[in-house]
């Protein structure tokens, strides 16, 4: 019985048990909440992609009001894939949480903290699974909100400042988004994404719903922090407490990208296929700047969270460039780099924040013989960068492939170098990184003992764990990422 | 603000009429106009007022944040706490119609919970923003 509702359960669990943290008020009861509704998620996540893979698409009506007067919850392989990495993610970084979050944010009301952060999950949940336009806007402000918060509880003061320029940028995102969602609403009268594809189709060429189309890439890209359009990311990943960015690098990016995918190519699919808009041209060129130029500042960070933040944007360019391409393969790139990165930027933030806990710093002076202080983390490090550079057996390699055999597929070989060179670029600062942690003596002052506690060391491991593993044994990540493909650009199988 | 008679009396006489101005917006939001946020925010205004008018640390004694943080979260799940029970009594998620014998019935007893909800939420988050920024300079 429970089997046909777990469309609602997957966002309705850690929805309830938000306010039920806030309840209990102790900080254990209240880690223990979250982590037992982080770890439900991804049951219901992975048990949803099952169902999906064995019978297809599923359509839940909440309310038992048929689509598309009423809401429904459709997961297909994207959404079930999205769902899979942000319930996979907020699963493995809550059992690092609590020694990170007690370090970081100190004993008080650290109940909140975790509220916010189901009321976090809960938002990118539900942004993966809805299939009403409308409804998605209410969960990206809920995720959003929450997410303002959680960057704010940043030990630095400076948090307070990225989190308010975050709250800017994301609601100019959020209202364009909305704008965007209202003309279409004026024109067609339906809200249900199927519904709206469906009669965006029998009116070609209309100037409202080109407008339309243009405040909903915008707010998403904005949300997405594609290049030029980053500015909010780098503060706000650098003074978030170590939990939140590693959970918001790896997870909130890929939903805002998702959410974009879904209105590109299912929303608008027929604009696209009849060339009214040239979108492709845009997102190339926006693209190849994200890769170089957030990689070439990334060189000339000393923050490593800076460094990171910087180079998530830089990848988020590799995912926006497979998207540009409008054949499968690129669009495969694309979903699989969703996959790949999160798991690279998850573990290596996560070691960062093990960083932060034993030395109370992440600045590359003060991680001068972290190979000999914190050999553990250091080796997660240097993994976690050699899958940003895409060195072959590590899962950035398997994107950057595909990367490159959709640009020789469209003929594009000038980009198809441009992929490469950028990759030199990343060899840069992962270069700064290791000369920091290898080839310098450690200060004269390291704290006692090894490395640093399991609890933390373990969910880092098995993030930069299961990127190598991804980079070798690529059948789950590849072939759901090229069916979701396939069915995106309406192809038969 | 204490000296103020006449905002005081008529505080006082206004003060009853509002909270059930609010109730009657939160119960008959079924039928007409209104319902939770609209009863929450009205219930919410005649704290404000009284808040306003004897000053925070009275307003704290009637209202203490405690129990309004226990109830802002109570509320939500009592929203969320009603679907769950419709997928238990053999419907969809947030389904009211199996919640009676009547699916007419049930629909009303369905709306008027998750209102409730609403509205206990709404209010208790208008109370504490008030609470959290009049406070803020102690």
């Amino acid at each position: 019985m429970i089997a046909a509702h777990l469309p609602a359960l997957q966002v309705v669990v850690p929805l309830i048990l938000a306010p039920a943290c806030m309840l209990v008020r102790l900080r254990d009861a209240a880690w223990g909440v979250a982590l037992a509704a982080s770890w439900a998620s991804l049951a219901i996540a992975w048990l949803l992609l099952q169902q999906v893979l064995a019978s297809g698409p599923i359509s839940y009506h909440l309310g038992n009001w048929a689509p598309p007067i009423g809401i429904e919850y459709r997961v297909d392989e994207l959404s079930a894939f999205v769902l899979l990495i942000v319930s996979g993610i907020g699963a493995v970084v809550m059992p690092f949480a609590r020694e990170s979050v007690r370090a970081e944010f100190g004993t008080r009301r650290v109940y909140m903290f975790y509220t916010c952060y189901l009321l976090c999950l809960t938002g990118l949940l539900g942004i993966a699974i809805t299939g009403d336009a409308f409804n998605l806007f209410v969960f990206l402000e809920i995720s959003s909100l929450s997410s303002y918060v959680l960057i704010a509880m940043g030990r630095n003061r400076r948090a307070l400042t990225a989190s308010y320029q975050y709250l800017v940028m994301g609601t100019i995102g959020a209202t364009f988004y909305v704008i965007g969602i209202g003309l279409l609403y004026a024109e067609t009268g339906t809200l249900n994404m199927a519904d709206l594809a469906s009669r965006i189709a029998e009116q070609p060429g209309s100037r409202s719903i080109g407008v339309a189309f243009g405040f909903i890439v915008i707010g998403l890209s904005l949300k997405l922090a594609l290049f030029p359009l980053h500015l909010w990311l780098p503060n706000a990943y650098t003074y978030a407490p170590s939990m939140v960015s590693a959970f918001l690098a790896a997870t909130a990016t890929k939903v805002a990208l998702y959410a974009l995918l879904r209105m590109v190519y299912t929303v608008f699919e027929s604009d696209l296929t009849l060339g009214l808009v040239p979108m492709y041209a845009m997102f190339l060129g926006l693209a190849l700047f994200a890769m170089f130029a957030a990689s070439t500042v990334a060189i000339f960070q000393n923050n490593l969270k800076r460094m990171l933040a910087y180079s998530s944007v830089a990848q988020i360019g590799y995912m926006i460039l497979g998207l540009s391409y409008i054949n499968v393969t690129g669009l495969t790139a694309t979903i699989v780099h969703m996959f790949n990165h999160a798991m690279i930027k998850g573990g290596m933030f996560l070691a960062l924040g093990c960083c932060m806990y034993r030395l109370g710093s992440v600045h590359i002076r003060d991680l001068a013989g972290l190979g000999r202080t914190m050999p553990l983390t250091a080796a997660a490090l240097v993994a976690g960068g050699l899958g940003l550079i895409g060195v072959p057996l590590t899962a950035g390699f398997i994107s950057k492939w595909y990367l490159v055999l959709g640009a020789i597929e469209r003929g594009w070989w000038p980009v198809a170098v441009l992929i490469m060179l950028s990759s030199l670029l990343a060899v840069a600062y992962v270069w700064r990184m290791v000369e920091a942690m290898y080839f310098t003596p450690p200060p004269e002052t390291v704290p006692e003992g090894m490395d640093t506690r399991l609890s933390m060391l373990i969910p880092t491991w098995v993030l930069i764990g299961a990127s190598l593993y991804f980079g070798v044994q690529t059948e789950l990540t590849v072939g759901v990422a090229r069916d979701a493909a396939t069915a995106l650009l309406g192809m038969p199988r | 603000m204490h000296n103020f008679l006449v905002l005081r009396v008529i505080a006082k006489l206004l003060l009853p009429f509002i909270l059930l101005f609010a109730l009657y917006v939160q119960f008959h939001g079924d039928y007409g106009p209104g319902g939770g946020f609209q009863a929450g925010v009205i219930f919410a205004a005649g704290f404000i007022l009284y808040a306003l008018v004897w000053g925070v640390e009275n307003a704290e004694l009637v209202l203490p944040r405690g129990l309004l943080r226990f109830c802002f979260a109570a509320g939500v799940m009592l929203y969320a706490g009603v679907g769950l029970y419709d997928i238990l009594a053999g419907g969809m998620y947030l389904d009211y119609s199996v919640m009676a014998q009547d699916s007419v019935k049930g629909q009303h007893l369905g709306i008027l919970l998750v209102e409730l909800g609403v509205g206990i939420t709404v209010s208790t988050v208008m109370v504490t923003i008030f609470y959290t920024f009049a406070g803020y300079r102690r």
